[in-house]
Parts: C-alpha cells; structure tokens; sequence
C-alpha cells in the first residue's frame, strides 16, 4: 500500500501532503521567529536607551533587493517547470543560489566590519539581539540554500522519472525561501530602520 | 462480509511480510527503519530505558531527603569525590539529579512513551493509513531524539556535572553556572535542541497525517478519542516548542557568545560584580520557557486521556458519554493552553493585572477538563465492567488525575499561590497528574496495545500485582508531599528541609515517601519481567482480543504486518465507540463493518 496524496491533492484539505507540511513548519517557525521578535521588543522597551545608527543601511538595502530578486527568480523556477521548460528551471533555480550566496557575502562583510569594531554581542543587548536574530536567519538562508543546491543537481534527476512529485517538491522549497525572505522583510526594518 | 476479510488478511499476510523481510537488511528493518510500527517500538523502548534512569535519580535523591548526609548504602562509592566523597551526597550533585529527573521524565521519558510511541504505533492504524504521512522524517524524528538523549546523558560525565538549575533552569542562575561550552548546562541546552527538533519533526508528521492519510469515511467526528488527543497535542508541540527554541538560542548565546539576554545590569556574584554589560531581563526567560512548558504539561496529559477513553470504552462495552462535548473540550483545552502559562510566575512580581488576568483563564481551562474527566466517569454509570489490568489502570487515572487537577486549583489563584509556590505543594499536585495521571494512563496503553504488538497477553495476574503495587506506593510517595507543602516546606532543599522550624512537624515523612519510591520500584521489577516473558511466553491471542470497534483492531492483522499495515484499504461505515447497540447480535459493531447482517 502507497501512501496518498504524495502528489494529488487531498479533495478535503486540498493540499498534497508535503505542502500540508511545510505550511505547518512555517507556522512553528512563526513562532521562533516571534519569540525572537518579542524578546527584541521587551529589551528595548526595558532599555534606558538605544543605540540607533551603529548599522550599514546601504548596505541592508542592498541585501534586501538580493533576497526579493532571489524569491522572484524561485517563482520563475517553479513556473519553468510548470510549463515544462527543465533548462529554464536550472537557470532560475541556479540565479536563486546565486543571489542566495550574494546575500551571505554582503552580511559577511557587515559581520567583519562589526567585529573589527569590537561590536559584538557582549557590547550590548542591541548587538546581542542583532547577531542573534540576524544569525539565525543566515541560518535559516543556508539551509535553503542546500535544499535549493539539491534540487539544482542531484534532485533534479527525479524530473526524468516523476515530473509532478518534483514540481511539488520545488513548490515547497519555494514556499520555504519565501518565508525565509520574508523574515528578513521584518528583520530589516525592525534593526536597521527604527 | 466480516468473516470474508478476515480470510483474505490471514491468506495475504504471510506474502506480504515474508516479501518485506527477505526485500530490507537487518539494519534497514529494525535500526534505521521507515516504518511507523518499528519507529514507534523504538521510541517505547528507549523512553521506558529514560524513565528508568529518570526514576533511578530520584530514588537516589530519596535516599538523601530520608537521611541526609549518610552515606548512600551499597552503591555510595560509585559516585567519586566531587559528587559524593564518601558516599555522602553533596549539595551540588543533589541539585544535578534533581534538574536531570525533572528533564529526563518529561522530555526524555513521558512524552516519547506518549506521543512517540504510542501516538507512532497506534494512530496510524487507528486512521487506516499505510504509514505516516512522511517516512524518513519519522525516522529522523526519532534518531534526533535518540541523540539529545545521549548528550543529556553525556553530561553528567562532564568536569562539573550535568546541569542543574532545576528543570526550568532559571537564570541568572544557569547563566552563570560554569558557563562555556563543557558546563552541563550548555549540554543541556544543546540536547533541547535535538528534542525540540525531534518533537516539531514528530508534530509535523502527526497533524499532516491525521488530515491527508485518513480512511474512506473516517470523517473527524468519527475519529477515535486517541486520535484526537494525538492531533491536539501535535498542535501544542508543533506551536509551543519554538519559543523555548528561541529562549535556548539567548541562553547559549548568554553562556557562549558573553551577552546579557537574561542578565540583569548590576548583578552581584558571590559578593562580586558580575563581568557582563547586563541590561537583559531573567523574567524574559521565565515567560519563554512557561509558554512551552504548560502546554508541555497537556502534551503529557492529552494522549493518556485518549487512551484512558479508549480503554474505557471498550472496557465498559459502551459508547463513550458525549463524545462531541469531549472532542470540543480537548480541542478549547488545546487553545486555552497557549494563554494560560504566566500563572507559573504570580510571585514575580510581574503585577496584579496580569496575574488576574492569567489566573482567569487558569480558572477557565479547568472546565474543559472537568468535562473530559466527567464525561469519563458518565461512561462507567451502568456499565458491567471488565477489570483487565489496562482498565484497572485506566480506572486509577480517573481519581488520581482528578486529585491532580483539583490540587491545582489554588495554585491557579494568585492569592492562594502565594504561600504555596516553589513548596512541596507543587510537586505533589504535579506528580498527582503526571505520575498516577500520565504514567497510569501510559501502563494501561501498554497492558493494552501489549497483544496488537506482540500477538500474545501479558500476564494478568503479574498485570494486577504491579497495579496495585504502584497504586498504593504512588499515593504513598505524593500525597504525604501535599501535607509538607502546606506545611511550608520548600522544594529543592538538599536536606529536605532540615534547617527550618517549621519543618520539623512533617520531616518525618520524608521517610514514609523514600520507602514508597524504592518499594515501587520492586513493583515496576513486577512489570519489567512480565514485559519481557511475555513477548516470547505470553498468552496467544486471537486478532480482536479486546473485542474492540476501532480499525487498528478490526481491520488490521495482529501483529499488523510490516509495511502497508493492512491488507486491503480499510473503509469506514460508523462511529468509533459502537459498543452494545441495541439489536445487534455481538456487542460491538467494528467502525469498517457494512450494515449489520
């Protein structure tokens, strides 16, 4: 006996079970990541002051269309398979690793510089919560960078056999790199703007 | 048509099975297996092994609040110098079993059994699917749990010990306790991370599951009470273990990276000021770790109360009484859950309009679970009774859970908190509802399920030896700590309160409960040896040994085969609890049979 709904959806939930999945991560991820905002939250309320303009704002913006294109050329992969087109999808599925890497190297500078500084997390509660939060999404934007770098080589051998289950599958990694730019869509404003 | 299936499942089950054995090797079959009977069978085994060990600590700890500084009999020189020199406990390791009791039962021992082993096992059967929804990542989930195990374990081995600032590991204390990488404490924050990603794995698994992968006609309120109690606790874990996700990352980097997340500015160590900037607030971490750790408290409840309801119902021959209302109940319960965890904290000092405001709904949530227990009692009214060990179990929770949760009540009041916080109190009333509540509740699934699993019964009269053995010791051990409590006598005194005056009325018995733990312990021997005999001399049995109505005895083989769980699709025509039906020839009425013939 197979297990169902791997690739149709279920009539009820209307969903394949993978995406049913993801969508239930991304809600305890919801979570983490709020935790995480709500601590920022209550040390700065607590804080008598905060330090403001100790960040590269050029520098956030930057990384902030790099993570947008990224999530535009990941729809593209997914659209490519869509419609079929396997040479269109490496190609926007290999742009969004790119942009990804882009991302990391451009926070690896700002990363350098603020050590260099001494601005570390036992400075103050502000670095402490910027690396922590800033950390744990380059994380969470390494991780998706492997799945991606997967999907991209070696996964990819499953469009020859099973074209619709892999479709799902770049859904859903898509669906995951989405939420992890979205993060950032907070985390910049959040420590960098206010 | 029934008699027919059950040819057709006996005729397939050996191609089936023999196909799959011969397909897998060893390592593949039974180590890094994909299948949900297999994964669940490891998780049992290796939660009993933790509770076990969990209930070894304590019992050493007993020794200590019975007769502080006497050396430990037999057993004292094993520890060496820097944790017991001379077989006399000292404070620091006392500290250490009491953190790693507390850690290892609940996250290492209770909630495995509970949701990884049974909710594993069973609900996948109990809802027709083949397996879970995702394979590998139930075999991840479990060899990620199985690994911050290790590391719990592991750092007990460490230069200065395992962690211990108490289960909840309140800082600053378990910041500043041997901090860096070889503290126990950093180890225990490592291990959380592997449990807390095991259980989100599991809890993914479990939701998606229960909504792709359930049978033709199994429609939500046809589920079997089991099934939904998995489903409400998967949604507890799946949304209340990430903030303490997010409290473990501040409290590694507070121990690690040198920042102040819950470091007070001004803080004072020893007499010295402390050298870190401050400016964080140990409050955060409080309101991080209690918004997991109540709804950890219904993840260790809910699925005993499922198989509490099944064993019930199929014990008492009836339906059970308002299943709707308990279905409603379990999923407000769910829910209220999420909003009632500041009333760990009314003497924090966090202000009287948050302390109402949480003591409300700790008032509130209470009705649901008055609901679920009554309508558990409602069921026993007028039913003949089969007294088998798993219902004599299930029968003990009834009471035992319901003393629990009443003893909870003024702790649930602020004012009434006030002199009883942090005092024996607490730990009897939580004991009350996880130890005779869960644990009973988790021994009546194991007495149950026992025959699905093995094909043979345990032994009944071993079975009722080891009941009332527990019975009797459980009370034994809590109850006397209701009275301490009251009595004022704080918990995680290493003497057991020794030093204050107005302990001196109720140390004696600190005596009374040590003898209960260490008699219960040669009852669970009673247990131990009934298992393992048992698996290979027990009693054989014939498929539906409990004649029950629910799929995962009706319509899969006993034991169900290897992958794929049943033979034929199984289709659903009918509620799960459809005992005595007037008219009918038999007293139950399986869920995937057609119209009565």
């Amino acid at each position: 006996m197979d297990i169902p709904f791997t690739i149709a959806p279920h009539p009820e939930t209307g969903v394949f079970n993978a995406k049913a999945g993801i969508w239930l991560f991304l809600a305890s991820e919801v979570m983490l990541f709020g935790a995480l905002f709500t601590t920022y939250i209550l040390l700065r309320v607590g804080a008598p002051e905060w330090p403001h303009g100790e960040l590269d704002v050029a520098l956030a913006t930057l990384n902030t269309a790099v993570l947008i294109t990224s999530s535009i050329t990941m729809v593209m992969a997914w659209a490519s398979l869509m419609m079929k087109s396997f040479g269109k999808f490496r190609l926007y599925l290999g742009l969004t690793i790119v942009l990804g890497f882009g991302f990391l190297i451009i926070k690896y500078f700002e990363y350098s510089h603020h050590i260099r500084m001494g601005d570390v997390p036992s400075k103050n509660t502000f670095f402490a919560i910027y690396f922590t939060l800033t950390g744990l999404h380059g994380l969470h934007v390494i991780g998706g960078m492997i799945v991606n770098s997967y999907m991209w080589g070696p996964g990819s051998k499953m469009w020859k056999t099973e074209p619709a289950r892999f479709t799902n599958r770049i859904e859903v990694a898509g669906l995951y790199w989405h939420f992890v730019d979205l993060v950032w869509i907070f985390l910049f404003p959040v420590l960098y703007l206010l | 048509m029934k008699t027919n299936n059950i040819t057709h499942t006996v005729e397939t089950l050996p191609h089936v099975s023999l196909h799959h054995l011969e397909e897998l090797p060893f390592w593949r079959k039974y180590i890094f297996s994909t299948d949900h009977k297999v994964i669940g069978i490891q998780y049992a085994l290796t939660s009993m092994i933790f509770l076990f060990v969990g209930f070894s600590l304590m019992m050493l700890m007993r020794w200590q609040l019975a007769y502080p500084n006497e050396p430990i009999p037999l057993i004292g020189s094993i520890f060496g110098d820097d944790r017991a020199p001379g077989g006399v406990m000292l404070p620091e390791f006392y500290n250490q079993l009491g953190a790693m009791h507390g850690t290892i039962m609940v996250f290492l021992g209770v909630v495995p059994l509970a949701v990884g082993a049974f909710g594993n096992y069973v609900m996948p059967l109990q809802i027709g699917a083949p397996d879970m929804a995702f394979p590998k990542l139930n075999m991840a989930s479990y060899w990620v749990y199985f690994v911050g195990g290790v590391t719990m374990l592991a750092s007990f081995f460490l230069p200065g010990g395992s962690a211990q600032s108490g289960w909840t590991s309140y800082p600053p204390l378990s910041d500043i306790t041997i901090p860096g990488f070889l503290g126990g404490q950093t180890f225990w924050l490592l291990g959380m991370f592997f449990l807390i990603t095991s259980s989100l794995l599991g809890s993914i698994n479990f939701i998606t599951t229960i909504l792709q992968l359930r049978a033709k006609g199994l429609s939500f309120m046809r589920l079997p009470f089991f099934v939904w109690a998995q489903f409400v606790t998967g949604f507890l874990l799946l949304l209340a273990f990430p903030p303490l996700e997010a409290a473990a990352v501040l409290q590694l980097m507070d121990r690690i990276a040198g920042s102040s997340f819950f470091l007070p500015s001004g803080l004072v160590v020893s007499g010295q000021a402390w050298p870190a900037t401050g400016g964080g607030n140990p409050l955060l971490w409080q309101h991080l770790f209690w918004f997991l750790a109540h709804p950890e408290v219904y993840v260790l409840i809910l699925p005993a109360l499922g198989i509490v309801a099944e064993v019930i119902a199929n014990n008492t021959r009836k339906p059970l009484w308002g299943y709707k209302s308990l279905v409603y109940s379990i999923i407000f319960l769910g829910f209220m859950s999420f909003i009632v965890w500041a009333h760990h904290m009314f003497l924090t000092g966090m202000g009287t309009a948050i302390s109402s405001f949480f003591q409300t709904t700790t008032m509130i949530i209470s009705i649901p679970s008055v609901i679920i227990l009554s309508g558990l009692f409602l069921t026993l009214h007028g039913a003949s009774i089969r007294f088998n060990t798993p219902m004599l179990f299930a029968l003990a929770f009834l009471p035992m859970f319901g003393i629990g949760g009443l003893t909870g009540l003024p702790l649930g009041l602020a004012a009434a908190d006030i002199p009883l916080h942090d005092t024996y109190y607490v730990i009897g009333h939580f004991h009350y509802v996880v130890a005779p509540g869960s644990l009973f509740g988790l021994f009546a699934g194991v007495y149950y399920w026992f025959p699905k699993i093995t094909g043979r019964r345990m032994n009944e009269n071993l079975g009722k030896i080891h009941f009332w053995g527990s019975f009797v010791c459980m009370n034994q051990i809590f109850f006397p700590m209701l009275i301490q409590g009251l009595a004022g006598v704080s918990r995680r005194l290493y003497d057991g309160g020794q030093q204050y005056a107005h302990a001196q009325g109720v140390l004696h018995l600190n005596e009374v409960m040590s003898i209960g733990a260490w008699v219960m312990a040669a009852f669970q021997v009673v247990f131990l040896v009934n298992f393992f005999v048992s698996i290979r001399k027990g009693k054989k049995v014939h498929e539906n040994v409990w004649e029950a109505t629910t799929l995962d005895w009706a319509a899969a083989p006993t034991p169900p085969i290897a992958h794929g769980n049943f033979a034929s699709v199984p289709e659903v025509h009918r509620g799960p609890y459809e005992y005595s039906v007037p008219g009918h020839a038999k007293d139950f009425t399986p869920q995937n049979q057609l119209a009565e013939a």
